[in-house]
């Protein structure tokens, strides 16, 4: 039964980290380096959980949850979107530093969030909590509630953003690999000169994966919050790091960044149910040795980087600003 | 009659950085304004003249400015130093930390006195620095991701450790039941703070103590060793182009490594200044503490220049002691859009700078001057060669060695 636990919490908690990194692999792609993840995640769980509070407020959220839902992840999107304009504008038509900008970018998405949410929560009102309704159950499908296996791996936090990765997943390796844009897109990311030359506009493609990267990571924040509980606290406690690491893990490849978020997922997951799994050593005579647990996700990380650098292959032209004049 | 000119050139391309950090920041404040506006305009004016004044209102606030500058002047230094070389060290976060962490544990663990613990902190921070320098000297791992893996992994070794050295915590030196945070020094080890020299007495403050010299004195020679040394000619060459100061005989592996170290140094001794003072305790906390992270605006408002550094931890320092004054109409968080505000703005220097440039320079400078239009013209174009410039870092050569 705690494997069904364990499990149905690793894909709860990969789901934000898959969204984000697919958003960072488009921009990279691309040729923007995106490190501003961190801060669209805050700005699209921000606005995601806004909306989904208002209609809890206002009383009609639960009659039509799963629509609600995807209402608040199109904004949640739409939000990230907007914000990663900040980026582009300054990276692609400013060439600007777009690690400097990023930064920029990462410090104000808390500092607003704090603002928005006490101007629009009252002083003190540090979270805005998300309705419980927004869950999946099976009920709400018509089915029983079961126990088995299954329906406990399935059932027991299912949320619409689960799925929605699922299917963005999907298209995001067909966008990539079986359309001329998408084709444009990593050719941008690799020679934007010889793109340019057969008539590419460089900059509109850039354009393109930065605004993709702030729909994916919108909804990876979004998603983030949900799978933490506790309702937003205008951080998404380095996630959008994590999901750099995960997409620099995961080769800049829509199905190896699946991998690794799972991978990822699994080890957070194992760190905080550490105490209640049996086969697990204990560390008894050592305090607080959760700690160990939730250091071994960015140990492993460390380790396997060390070991696949000589494979890893990123896109060859990013963080360099494309200059039509240039060589 | 060539070197002077070059001088000239020298010092008229720092008064342009000068210039676009000014406007940057102009700009900057005036976000800041008009969000005060939006959010309750009826305090808005009061509110903004208290960010911009209180810092000078009593000398009690100005010690309170100096004391927040002096880790602020350090992590400016560690994110500006790595900057020249062509790193980006945003794992001052953690080796802020580690220094936090050495200094405390020598200063009450070891019961030493403060200039030993200091030192510890010094290099724990190295030590910690040393890290992404050798991946990517090494192994070819960006140094950015591996800083962003060691800042989580830092503080949960440090908190790890902590919690299993009970000598370290407040409940074992007072009858407190405090077991969060780190014992007060007061208590703990008297001869572990760093000396006040007179200054809380006069300045009415229990904050000042004799750490901001050492900051002041720390970023001069930060600017020595840039401008006057071979080191720091070889690490700077480093960062303009890897490849080229490698067929110069250069060996770049060893000046990332030696530039992390230094690095790394610098915000372990910002974290050790800090808690050396006696008025903070390190407290256990599962978020990265953000002194770090704000060495990175502090640094890209300063061009990277040492000496700029002290100023513009100083600003940051007055402004975010003003956003504390802020309360209640407006919370402090504020201080942050605007500084965040103007790193966004000075992301696009080079586009500023070329405004300045124009405005000062139209006619008669430039025309007199060909070595000052080609070295603009280079700036516009971002080939920078200049020393007063901020060296974005250069990611661009990685993918070159990846292949």
């Amino acid at each position: 039964m705690i494997i069904a636990d364990i499990l149905s919490a690793t894909i709860l908690f990969a789901v934000p980290l898959l969204l984000v990194a697919l958003g960072g692999m488009f921009s990279e792609r691309s040729g923007i380096v995106n490190i501003a993840l961190e801060g669209i995640m805050i700005i699209g769980a921000l606005c995601g959980c806004l909306f989904l509070r208002y209609t809890e407020d206002m009383g009609f959220g639960a009659d039509a949850p799963q629509l609600y839902m995807l209402i608040a992840m199109v904004i949640s999107a739409v939000a990230g979107m907007l914000f990663s304009m900040l980026l582009a504008f300054a990276s692609i038509r400013l060439k600007a530093d777009q690690v400097i900008g990023g930064t920029a970018l990462n410090m104000m998405a808390p500092a607003l969030a704090v603002i928005v949410t006490w101007a629009a929560q009252g002083q003190a009102q540090t979270t805005i909590l998300i309705p419980k309704w927004i869950r999946i159950t099976q009920e709400s499908l018509g089915f029983a509630t079961g126990t088995d296996f299954l329906s406990r791996l399935v059932f027991k936090s299912l949320y619409l953003t689960t799925l929605a990765a699922i299917v963005l997943l999907v298209w995001a390796v067909i966008f990539l690999y079986r359309t001329k844009t998408g084709l444009r897109l990593r050719a941008c990311g690799e020679h934007p000169q010889a793109a340019d030359s057969v008539g590419i506009n460089v900059y509109r493609m850039r354009y393109m994966g930065v605004a993709l990267s702030g729909l994916l990571g919108g909804v990876g924040g979004l998603a983030y919050t949900i799978a933490a509980g506790s309702g937003f606290q205008s951080n998404v406690a380095g996630y959008g790091f994590l999901a750099l690491a995960v997409m620099i893990f995961g080769n800049w490849k829509p199905l190896n960044i699946l991998g690794a978020s799972l991978f990822f997922a699994l080890f957070k997951i194992i760190g905080s149910y550490a105490g209640t799994l049996p086969f697990l050593p204990k560390f008894e005579s050592i305090k607080s040795s959760e700690y160990i647990y939730l250091m071994l996700p960015y140990i492993v990380t460390m380790v396997v980087l060390i070991l696949t650098s000589k494979k890893s292959r990123a896109p060859k032209a990013e963080g360099i600003p494309y200059d039509k004049g240039g060589r | 009659m060539k070197m002077t000119k070059t001088r000239q050139t020298h010092s008229k391309r720092g008064l342009i950085s000068l210039l676009a950090s000014l406007l940057s920041i102009a700009i900057g404040l005036l976000v800041g304004f008009a969000l005060l506006n939006v959010l309750n305009a009826n305090h808005a004016v009061n509110g903004f003249g208290k960010i911009l004044t209180t810092g000078f209102a009593t000398s009690e606030k100005f010690a309170k400015v100096l004391y927040q500058a002096m880790p602020l002047i350090l992590c400016g230094l560690s994110v500006a130093f790595a900057f020249k070389t062509g790193l980006f060290n945003i794992g001052a976060a953690g080796q802020y930390t580690m220094g936090a962490f050495s200094a405390l544990a020598v200063a009450i663990a070891l019961q030493q006195p403060w200039y030993i613990a200091l030192l510890a902190a010094a290099l724990g921070g190295a030590l910690l620095g040393a890290i992404p320098g050798i991946c990517k000297a090494l192994f070819n791992v960006n140094e950015v991701i591996t800083s962003i893996m060691f800042n989580w992994i830092t503080m949960y070794a440090v908190n790890l450790t902590i919690n299993n050295m009970p000598i370290m915590l407040t409940n074992f030196w007072s009858r407190s039941s405090i077991k969060d945070r780190t014992a007060p020094l007061a208590d703990a080890n008297p001869s572990a703070m760093l000396p006040k020299g007179g200054l809380d007495t006069l300045m009415n403050s229990n904050y000042i103590n004799i750490g901001i010299f050492i900051a002041v004195l720390v970023a001069i020679i930060m600017w020595v060793v840039l401008q006057k040394t071979v080191l720091g000619y070889e690490l700077k060459a480093c960062g303009y182009n890897r490849h080229a100061s490698q067929y110069a005989g250069i060996n770049a592996k060893r000046n990332i490594v030696l530039s992390m170290v230094i690095s790394g140094a610098l915000a372990g001794l910002g974290g050790g200044l800090y808690y050396l003072s006696g008025t903070g305790q390190y407290t256990l906390v599962k978020v990265l503490l953000g002194m770090g992270f704000n060495g990175i605006p502090v640094a890209l408002l300063a061009s990277s220049n040492p000496l700029g550094v002290i100023f513009s931890a100083l600003f940051v320092s007055y402004i975010q002691v003003g956003g504390d004054a802020l309360q209640p109409h407006f919370i402090k968080e504020n201080i942050d859009i605007i500084i965040a505000s103007i790193i966004y703005l000075s992301a696009f220097a080079l586009l500023l700078k070329g405004w300045i440039a124009k405005l000062l320079l139209r006619s008669s400078t430039v025309k007199d001057n060909p070595e000052l239009a080609e070295a603009l013209g280079a700036e516009e174009s971002g080939v920078s060669e200049g020393n007063a410039d901020t060296e974005p870092p250069v990611r661009g050569a990685e993918k070159e060695d990846a292949q």
